[in-house]
């Protein structure tokens, strides 16, 4: 969805959907596995972020696109984390 | 002399400003995704707040990992079809961006169907909106969530109907990338409460 720039072609984008599926397979399988528990939190946090930054580069093509767009949208997406931590440290959730 | 029928069409006049309009628009877009971050980031926040305050009701060990795992991939695969659907627009074939638009929407419409009866299924268990605050910022995200992809799916509708009567005309192309962002914002913020309420909490 970038101007200018060249766009990903139909086999990525059935190559990333794969990667996608993969990751969404291996994400539900980690909880089912108990000798995973330790690692599960980062391992689901880390999986989900990859899903997350693929489907915003790549589908978006935000990766494509002029840096203000992905200043404003990471703006938005990064800001979110001290909502978090804030919020979760004031009603000691954390 | 007519456009061949699967060819996207070109509207009959432009505005002198049309790049203008485009980038603001395209600006606009991105600033409401961004924005959005915000609005869902202190949904979450609120329910990881209250994620063990159930009350005595029902709370997370009702969840079906297996069945919110299918919906997840139905709507992941949605995004797929949406970018499919922008392809083909701007390679200007008019049948196959029908064909992704008909298939995004339908997609998540099963999403949403899974969603309600997934609810059902929950509020038979004893879990409902007023039982516990679990359950109140529970369904405040979810349904919240599954609004936003309702509002996308009639912009799919929409596209759609546009397309099949050949007013999607080629230089508006933006609408069809907007509703596109706006779609894959709708899967990425499912991928986080998928992550974050089903997954980390059973």
């Amino acid at each position: 969805m970038a101007t200018g720039t060249s766009h990903p072609t139909p086999r990525l984008y059935w190559t990333i959907a794969l990667i996608l599926g993969v990751l969404t397979a291996i994400e539900v399988t980690i909880p089912q596995i108990s000798a995973l528990d330790v690692i599960k939190v980062p391992a689901l946090l880390l999986f989900g972020a990859a899903k997350f930054l693929i489907v915003v580069g790549f589908f978006m093509h935000l990766k494509f696109e002029k840096s203000l767009y992905q200043s404003l949208f990471f703006t938005g997406a990064i800001g979110v984390l001290p909502i978090f931590i804030v919020v979760l440290l004031t009603f000691r959730a954390l | 002399m007519s456009a061949p029928a699967a060819a996207v069409p070109s509207a009959e006049h432009h505005d002198a400003d049309h790049h203008d309009v485009h980038q603001l628009r395209k600006t606009a877009m991105w600033v409401f995704l961004g924005s959005e971050c915000i609005f869902f980031g202190a949904m979450i926040s609120t329910f990881l707040l209250y994620r063990t305050s159930t009350n005595g009701a029902p709370g997370a060990e009702i969840f079906n990992i297996a069945f919110t795992s299918a919906s997840s991939f139905v709507l992941l695969m949605s995004s797929l079809t949406m970018v499919m659907a922008h392809h083909s627009f701007e390679r200007r074939d008019l049948r196959q961006t029908r064909v992704w638009l008909a298939a995004t929407a339908l997609l998540g419409s099963t999403f949403l169907a899974g969603q309600i009866f997934e609810f059902t299924e929950f509020v038979d268990e004893g879990l409902t909106a007023q039982v516990s605050p679990f359950g109140s910022s529970f369904y405040m995200l979810t349904s919240f969530h599954g609004g936003h992809v309702a509002i996308g799916v009639m912009l799919l509708a929409a596209m759609f109907i546009l397309a099949l009567n050949g007013r999607l005309y080629a230089d508006r192309g933006l609408n069809v990338e907007l509703v596109g962002l706006y779609w894959h914002f709708v899967d990425i913020v499912w991928i986080v409460i998928f992550t974050v309420v089903y997954l980390l909490q059973v």
